[in-house]
Parts: structure tokens; C-alpha cells; sequence
């Protein structure tokens, strides 16, 4: 591997990992609150559509970003009422809300396939890496750049605030949560809030930046992916960050082999991400330590 | 989560009255949508009521669309029965066509008394051994199968790929890669010059032996048990472990039939875009009927009447067909926030 690729698969490892890891601490902080939502595909591809589709309409991508956070926080919502305020079953929920994602950002983007856009504007940091370092390295769109820090604030917001302690707390035991006074159901809407707008923003940053397209379905089960790093991180943000870098690196050197014109089909590289997130699922069970929220997953009926 | 269902679905007509309402409001909430994005959505229903009804071949198309659905809908139901959540009915569904194909690539020479079982076979297999991967991760508590069935979904499709992209490319279709045609003995049977095809009575058989084997049988008896309680089933000795890989190797077994009549029947050939989510479509069929196999046959049509309608937007008003999950996922919505909050709902 020449040094070029090298540069070449870390510069677009970060590119193609930033999504991932937007959508994972989203994720995260759902969990956290006891709530799985496999919707994080549709959520995504709306996200994606509507950045898409604004952007597209308004030559402005920073508005086309703010309609994606919006357009997930609303849909993720609409998930929250069913599994938070109706009890809904949350696997259920989740995937009619994939489907949901899949239908409407189909509707919203068939008007805009084959539509030109900019893209976010790529932004050069003052005193940060020489100009033209590994072809694009320290050029990147803003939301390369606030993604670890927002992973850092995501993990002291879960760690060092009260909000992030109540917020845990329904997590682990809502019925404990609510003999401390606490509201379990507002706390679950606020995390399911914010992981609807983290959902709408990695899905805009990967029309917005990696594709400048849109095509249907185009997000391929990154949101699976994103839902397994969660585990994988073991519902930690720090640990979020390196495993969207790995399989942000996956992604990236199956794209750099393919330029580079390895003999090795395309298809096969396709399968590297699902695989290596099963090998490392398979592996993290192996270890068999669960840091899973101990109420993750189930409704919360209320205390007697 | 599905063992309320059963109850519920004794009251047929009350169900039937219930769910036309909540196919009213969705179907409503829809029409603004398509309304909104400068659609027609009268015109729309209209059309696909004349489609559907007007002819006995629009009716048939209505049987064909449902064949699959029936197929996935058990490959969710059954593994429903233990607890187990099987959403990657897709991707054992693209196994199922690929191992089936690679039947009729070696048997192309023999009669269709070989031919056919032999592809039937191969289908079950393929798509049972797809399944057999979440079962044994799950058996041996690594990895939990929701995830990793939803994984495999997106490998499968690209092992087809790779097979017709490479080996198994028709000679003949150099811009649309496929496998070539099958032979006249490896294809299924149609009736009453419709696509209609004997995977439709495969299906039903299917579905009466499901209902046989869960209402009349130990196993049914048994797998009622793990679904309960798992740990209460193991004490009482039932195997659960072989259980797991017994149910997901069926259920793989039976959403590959449905691969096996898509390639065999349908396409004649192996393509790449086999299914427009029959596996998923199957999984919500199989959660709205309560796993039950009256549920599974009323819901599977209903959803094929639905599909028509993603059918004639994408026909006559040039929508994609993938907007039909927008009608499909309101009515779930509605359907999830109406069940009564129990303490039951976990």
C-alpha cells in the first residue's frame, strides 16, 4: 500500500465515519434512556432526502442541514409517542418506522434524482495541517470537524450533568427513576428528540458531503451498522468515535481498492461492512460483559 | 408479542371492522401526502380498484404479489412462536433463488420430475442454512438475531450479484446482467393463462401445515412453552437450544421456497432486483396477524391489495414504488398507537 492510499483511506475513512458516528450517538443516547429504536435507517434516509431536496431548492446547505435535524427530530418523534406515551412495542415501532423513513424519502427526493448540488462548504482551519496534506486532510466540511466534539459533549452531557444521571436512570430502572421524583416519559422524549436530529443530521451529511446525490434507499443499512457500534462502544460516546473511524476505515478502503483497481470484486468488498460488524458483534459476545441499560428495550407501565 | 394475538383474532369480524377503519385513516393521511407532492391519490385508488376487480387477470396479479408475502410472513410467524424476532426473510429469500439457480444450472438436462423437486429443495436449503447463521449466534448467546438477520439482508442480495455479475452471466444479455433462462422443466407451473404459479399452493401448504403443527402437535405445544418462558421451558427439559436452530432453519427454509418460486416462476432467470421487500413486508404481516395462520392469509392479501396501489403510482403516475411504505407503515403506526397500554405490551 503506497503512502498516497494510506492518506487516501483515513481522509475518507473520517469523511464516510462521520455519518456513522452522528447516527451512532444518537443511538447512544436513546439506549441510554432504555429505548431501542430500529428505525435509525428511515430516520437517516429522511435526513438524507430532505437535506438533499432543500439544499437542492434553496442553493443554501446549512439550511438544507437545519430541514434534516428537523425533519428527523419530527419523525423520531413520532416514534417516541408510540413507544413512549402509547407503550408501543419498540422493535415493532422502530421497523414500521424504517419503513415509513424508506416510503417518504422515496416521495420527497423523486423529484430531485439527478439534481446538482454544492454540497457543505469545505472549510480550511487557520494553523491546522499544511494546504493540500493527503489530497483534502484538514479540508472538510464543518460537520467533520464538530464530530468528535460533539461526541465529547454527548458523553459529558451523559456523565457529568444531572439531566445526563436522570437520563440514565430511566435507562437502567424507571420505576427507581420515578420514586426520585423523576418524569421517566419527558426524559425519553428529550433523548428520542435528540436522536432523531443527530438521525437527520448523519443522514444530510452523507448526501451533503459523500454522495452530492440522492438515490432511494441510498443509506444501504447504515443505520444497522450505527445500532451495532452502539453495542460495540458499549453505549459509550468516546468509544463511538474510534468504532465509526473503524468502520468508517472499512467503507473507505473497499472505495480506495476499487480506485486503486484490485482485482478483487465489488461485491465482495460491499460485504466487508455487515461482516466486520457481525465479527465484532460476535466477538463482543464473546466477552459476554453486558453494559446494555438494564431497562433497555422495555416499556415502562408505570409503578403501582 | 405475539401472544395476545391469538385471542384477538377469534373475533374475525369485529378485526375486520377494526382494521377497515384504521386502513380508512391511513389511506386519508396518505391522500394528503400524495396530494401534497402534486399527486393524484383519487384517481390513484380508482385506478387500482378497475385494475384489481375490473379483470380476472388484475385479480390473479392480486394472487401472484401474495404468494411471497405468504412464504415470509411464516418465516417470521414461526420463529415469533419461541420469541425469536426473524426480520431477514429477504435476505433467506435471495438464498433461496441463488441455491435453487444453482440447481437448475447443474439438473438443466433432466425431466421435470427431477428438475423441479430437486429445485424445491435447494430453494428450503438455501435460504434454511441463510437462517441457520442468526440461529446458532443466538443459540450460543453471541450475537441476538434481530440484528443480525437485518445484517445478512444486505449480504445476500450481493452474493446474487456477484454470481451473475461473474459465473453465472447470461452470454446472451450483455447491458442487464442476469443467469440464463431456465429451462422449460425448471419452471414452476402456472395456471389459468395468469401468472398464478404452483408456489401459490406451495405457500398455502405451507401454511396449513404451520397451522397443523402449532395447534395439533408436541413441537407446537413446546415452542408455545419457550415462548413463554424460555428458561421455565428449559427446566421442564424441552431442548430449547435445537429448538432455535430447528425453527430458524425451517423458517430460512420456507422464506427460500419463496426465492425459489420468484427465480422459477416469476423471472425465470436469476436477476439482481428480486424482491421489493417481501422479507420485510412479511415480517409486519406476520406481526399484524398475531402470528396466527388465519391472521397471516387475510393480512397477506390485504397487504397484495395495498401493493397494487404502490403498483399503479409507480405506473401511472411515475412515483417509485418504494412510496407504497409510506401507506403500509401509517396503518402499523396507527395499529401500534391503538393497542390498549397494557402491562403485557413489552
Amino acid at each position: 500500500m503506497s503512502g498516497a492510499l494510506v492518506l487516501g483511506v483515513v481522509a475518507s475513512a473520517v469523511m464516510s465515519g462521520t455519518s456513522l458516528l452522528y447516527a451512532t450517538l444518537g443511538e447512544i443516547v436513546g439506549e441510554r434512556a432504555g429505548i431501542v429504536n430500529l428505525g435509525l435507517e428511515g430516520i437517516m434516509l429522511i435526513g438524507a432526502a430532505t437535506g438533499f431536496a432543500v439544499t437542492a431548492l434553496t442553493g443554501q446547505p446549512y439550511v438544507g442541514l437545519a430541514a434534516a435535524a428537523t425533519a428527523g427530530t419530527a419523525v423520531n418523534l413520532i416514534f417516541a409517542y408510540l413507544v413512549v406515551g402509547r407503550r408501543a412495542n419498540q422493535l415493532a415501532s422502530g421497523l414500521t418506522l424504517m419503513f415509513f423513513g424508506l416510503g417518504l424519502s422515496a416521495l420527497e427526493g423523486r423529484p430531485f434524482v439527478g439534481a446538482l448540488i454544492a454540497g457543505l462548504p469545505k472549510v480550511r482551519l487557520p494553523g491546522l495541517g499544511p494546504a493540500g496534506l493527503g489530497g483534502g486532510f484538514m479540508n472538510d466540511d464543518i460537520l467533520v470537524y464538530l464530530a468528535v466534539p460533539t461526541a465529547l459533549l454527548i458523553w459529558w452531557l451523559l456523565f457529568r450533568t444531572t439531566w445526563g444521571l436522570r437520563l440514565r436512570a430511566v435507562g437502567e430502572s424507571p420505576s427507581a427513576a420515578v420514586a426520585a421524583g423523576l418524569d421517566p416519559a419527558r426524559l425519553q422524549y428529550q433523548a428520542l428528540g435528540l436522536a432523531g436530529l443527530f438521525g437527520g443530521i448523519a443522514g444530510a451529511h452523507l448526501t451533503l458531503a459523500l454522495t452530492l446525490t440522492w438515490a432511494e434507499g441510498m443509506t444501504a443499512g447504515r443505520g444497522f451498522i450505527a445500532i451495532a457500534l452502539v453495542i460495540f462502544a458499549k453505549w459509550n460516546p468516546l468509544w463511538a468515535i474510534a468504532g465509526a473511524l473503524l468502520f468508517g476505515g472499512a467503507e473507505s478502503l473497499q472505495l480506495q481498492l476499487q480506485a486503486a483497481g484490485a482485482d478483487v470484486s465489488p461485491f465482495v468488498m460491499n460485504m466487508i461492512p455487515y461482516l466486520l460488524t457481525l465479527l465484532v458483534l460476535i466477538l463482543w459476545g464473546w466477552n459476554r460483559q453486558s453494559a446494555a441499560p438494564a431497562a433497555l428495550g422495555r416499556s415502562f407501565v408505570g409503578v403501582e | 408479542m405475539q401472544r395476545d394475538g391469538a385471542a384477538r383474532w377469534r373475533w374475525l369480524p369485529a378485526r375486520a371492522a377494526n382494521f377497515a377503519s384504521v386502513a380508512a385513516i391511513a389511506l386519508t393521511a396518505f391522500s394528503v401526502l400524495l396530494i401534497a407532492a402534486g399527486k393524484n391519490p383519487l384517481q390513484a385508488y380508482v385506478d387500482t380498484i378497475v385494475y384489481v376487480f375490473g379483470n380476472a387477470y388484475g385479480f390473479s396479479e392480486l394472487l401472484v404479489r401474495m404468494t411471497p408475502l405468504l412464504f415470509t410472513a411464516i418465516a417470521a410467524a414461526l420463529p415469533a412462536r419461541i420469541g425469536l424476532i426473524n426480520v431477514g426473510g429477504e435476505g433467506q429469500l435471495y438464498m433461496g433463488a441463488w441455491l435453487a439457480t444453482a440447481g437448475e444450472l447443474a439438473l438443466h438436462d433432466h425431466s421435470a420430475f427431477v428438475v423441479l423437486p430437486a429445485l424445491t429443495v435447494l430453494g428450503f436449503l438455501g435460504g434454511g442454512l441463510w437462517g441457520l447463521i442468526p440461529a446458532l449466534l443466538r443459540a450460543l448467546r453471541l450475537v441476538n438475531e434481530t440484528i443480525s438477520t437485518l445484517l445478512l439482508n444486505y449480504v445476500a442480495p450481493l452474493i446474487v450479484s456477484l454470481f451473475i455479475f461473474g459465473p453465472w452471466r447470461s452470454a446472451e444479455s450483455s447491458s442487464y446482467p442476469q443467469s440464463p433462462a431456465f429451462v422449460d422443466a425448471a419452471r414452476l407451473p402456472t395456471f389459468f393463462h395468469s401468472r398464478v404459479h404452483a408456489g401459490l399452493i406451495y405457500a398455502l401448504a405451507c401454511l396449513v401445515l404451520y397451522w397443523l403443527v402449532m395447534t395439533r402437535t408436541r413441537f407446537g405445544l413446546e415452542m408455545s412453552a419457550i415462548g413463554g418462558n424460555p428458561e421455565a421451558a428449559r427446566r421442564l427439559g424441552i431442548p430449547v437450544f435445537r429448538y432455535i436452530l430447528a425453527v430458524m432453519f425451517v423458517a430460512g427454509g420456507v422464506a427460500g421456497l419463496a426465492g425459489m418460486a420468484e427465480v422459477a416462476a416469476i423471472q425465470g432467470r436469476l436477476v439482481s432486483e428480486l424482491s421489493p421487500g417481501y422479507g420485510f413486508v412479511g415480517f409486519l404481516v406476520s406481526w399484524l396477524a398475531g402470528a396466527t395462520a388465519s391472521g397471516i392469509l387475510v393480512m397477506s392479501l390485504l397487504f397484495a391489495v395495498l401493493s397494487s396501489v404502490g403498483d399503479i403510482l409507480q405506473i401511472t403516475q411515475g412515483l417509485p414504488f418504494a412510496v407504497i411504505n409510506i401507506l403500509l407503515a401509517g396503518i402499523l403506526f396507527i395499529v401500534l398507537g391503538r393497542r390498549p397500554i397494557a402491562g403485557a405490551a413489552r
